[in-house]
């Protein structure tokens, strides 16, 4: 408890740290790019026109409003998918630092999966325009969204935490993790409907897909305009919060080594 | 013994810092598997530092030699908190700025401007604190007319100018120095030994590392001996300074 007690205290110290290093990232993305930050909204357009020109046309699935199933999957699986590998390499990233001075080192996986929640929070702009070009009709659940958002981010954070002290001590978790990041984009409902799938597989990514409580709560809302599965929510939240719980505990027990491998 | 733990700015009490040997890192997962299978995955430890004590009362100035390899900057970054020993304690009383390598927090592609925002939370100094500062580190530094220019494109001595004026700009209880002063010109060695010397005067204790022992003599008034990690000799600036001339046969 006591310890607890002191950590917040140092976050609090060192919060400026954390905003100045997400402020970081997020001013060094788009630096000497002429379009800048508007390449945060381009981008995943781009990338879900090219996916709806090759899926609609290769595939014919009744999906309604395709654009806009498409982009919310994209959009979750490509924040978790990033912000997960940057966080992986913060801490290996910043051995610079870590070995002259004494900073909390949470701070730097954590920062990064903020400085990836803000860019998808831009690339909601996107998300927006989809929606009004499909005529998506807007209601009183979407005030929701938000919640799911950061159940991701929740999720992912503790994701990162444990990826980030494991890099340290095993460089190669970064191809396992590469490969681990390909199958979870096929085994993610981003791009077809969780129906195509055989009986086994669907009822194995409904049970331990995390990303797929989170993208269906999200198509519930905006697609179906109902309000998502209380067990599909219970379920998100139960899982981001294992998540989190598990990777700082990982993190803060393997800290102390991380000075003798980086 | 009873002292008041108030009077000292640092307390070292039998530390000991343990490695595993660099050659035997392992950072695959195919190694471990390997060696686990072989079952010689034992790690050969290497003690940097054995039984190290000493006590630093506020104000005072301890320089720490020894030979390259004898634990001298495994000491320090100890003391900084960024090693914890295997055995034994630290304690330190008071705010601590180390300057172990000057501009350990610079970005190369950011600003100047904006390292010195970083570097300062770094240090743990928020943004309003920082900015009140500014101009004072900017002018310590001389490079206002560099001020947005990324840093990488700054030589070795302007970063490590702009990193001293930003780790000196507070006034920390407690000062350490790690051979920081060997970049930069003499005008500019001579502008950090003057600032150094006014922290002093203030009542900063200091914590110094120099392989120059002219250089230890004049800043600091106590002086600690480390040989391969053992403690050697403790006291009196002149008195160790002089024993370890000596024995490097001077």
């Amino acid at each position: 408890m006591k310890t607890t007690i002191k950590r917040l205290q140092t976050f609090a110290h060192y919060k400026p740290l954390f905003m100045q290093l997400v402020a970081k990232d997020i001013k060094l993305k788009y630096r000497r790019s002429f379009l800048g930050y508007i390449w945060s909204i381009l981008n995943p357009l781009m990338i879900m026109g090219i996916m709806v020109i090759v899926f609609s046309s290769m595939f014919r699935w009744d999906i309604v409003n395709y654009p806009v199933y498409l982009i919310i999957g994209q959009t979750i699986f490509s924040f978790v998918s990033e912000s997960t590998n940057q966080a992986m390499w913060s801490i290996t990233g910043n051995a610079a630092l870590l070995k002259k001075t004494y900073v909390p080192k949470y701070i730097f996986p954590l920062s990064k999966i903020t400085s990836s929640f803000v860019n998808t929070l831009f690339a909601l702009g996107a998300m927006l325009i989809v929606f009004i070009a499909c005529k998506v009709k807007f209601n009183i659940y979407m005030l929701f969204l938000p919640v799911i958002l950061l159940e991701v981010y929740v999720f992912c954070s503790g994701l990162g935490l444990l990826l980030a002290q494991g890099t340290v001590f095993f460089r190669d978790i970064q191809y396992i993790y590469g490969a681990f990041i390909t199958a979870w984009t096929y085994l993610t409902p981003i791009f077809y409907p969780i129906q195509q799938l055989p009986f086994e597989l669907m009822w194995m990514i409904k049970h331990f897909n995390p990303l797929y409580s989170y993208i269906t709560q999200f198509r519930t809302i905006v697609l179906d305009g109902a309000f998502p599965d209380m067990r599909l929510i219970v379920y998100g939240v139960v899982v981001a919060g294992l998540s989190l719980a598990i990777g700082l505990f990982v993190f803060l027990k393997k800290q102390d080594k991380f000075i003798l491998y980086i | 013994m009873v002292e008041n733990i108030q009077e000292y700015a640092v307390v070292v009490d039998h530390a000991t810092v343990r490695f595993n040997m660099a050659s035997e890192r392992i950072d695959n997962l195919k190694e471990y598997f390997v060696k686990f299978v072989k079952r010689e995955l034992m790690f050969k430890e290497f003690l940097a530092l054995k039984e190290i004590s000493f006590k630093v009362k506020k104000g005072e100035s301890w320089g720490i030699i020894g030979t390259n390899g004898s634990g001298k900057s495994t000491l320090l970054k100890l003391i900084c908190g960024i090693l914890k020993p295997y055995k034994g304690t630290v304690v330190m009383n008071g705010t601590v700025a180390p300057l172990i390598e000057l501009g350990a927090g610079f970005d190369g592609d950011l600003t100047a401007r904006e390292n010195i925002f970083l570097n300062g939370a770094v240090l743990g100094y928020d943004k309003r604190f920082m900015s009140n500062h500014f101009d004072e580190i900017v002018d310590f530094a001389e490079l206002r007319g560099f001020l947005d220019m990324p840093i990488k494109n700054y030589s070795s001595g302007m970063a490590a100018r702009l990193g001293f004026a930003i780790a000196t700009v507070v006034r920390p209880d407690i000062l350490i120095c790690d051979e920081v002063l060997a970049v930069g010109d003499y005008a500019f060695q001579q502008k950090c030994e003057r600032r150094m010397s006014d922290m002093r005067k203030r009542g900063t204790t200091l914590l110094y590392v120099s392989h120059s022992i002219e250089s230890v003599k004049e800043v600091c008034d106590h002086a600690l001996w480390i040989d391969k990690g053992n403690e050697r000799m403790q006291g009196e600036v002149d008195l160790v300074c002089n024993a370890y001339m000596k024995e490097m046969g001077h």
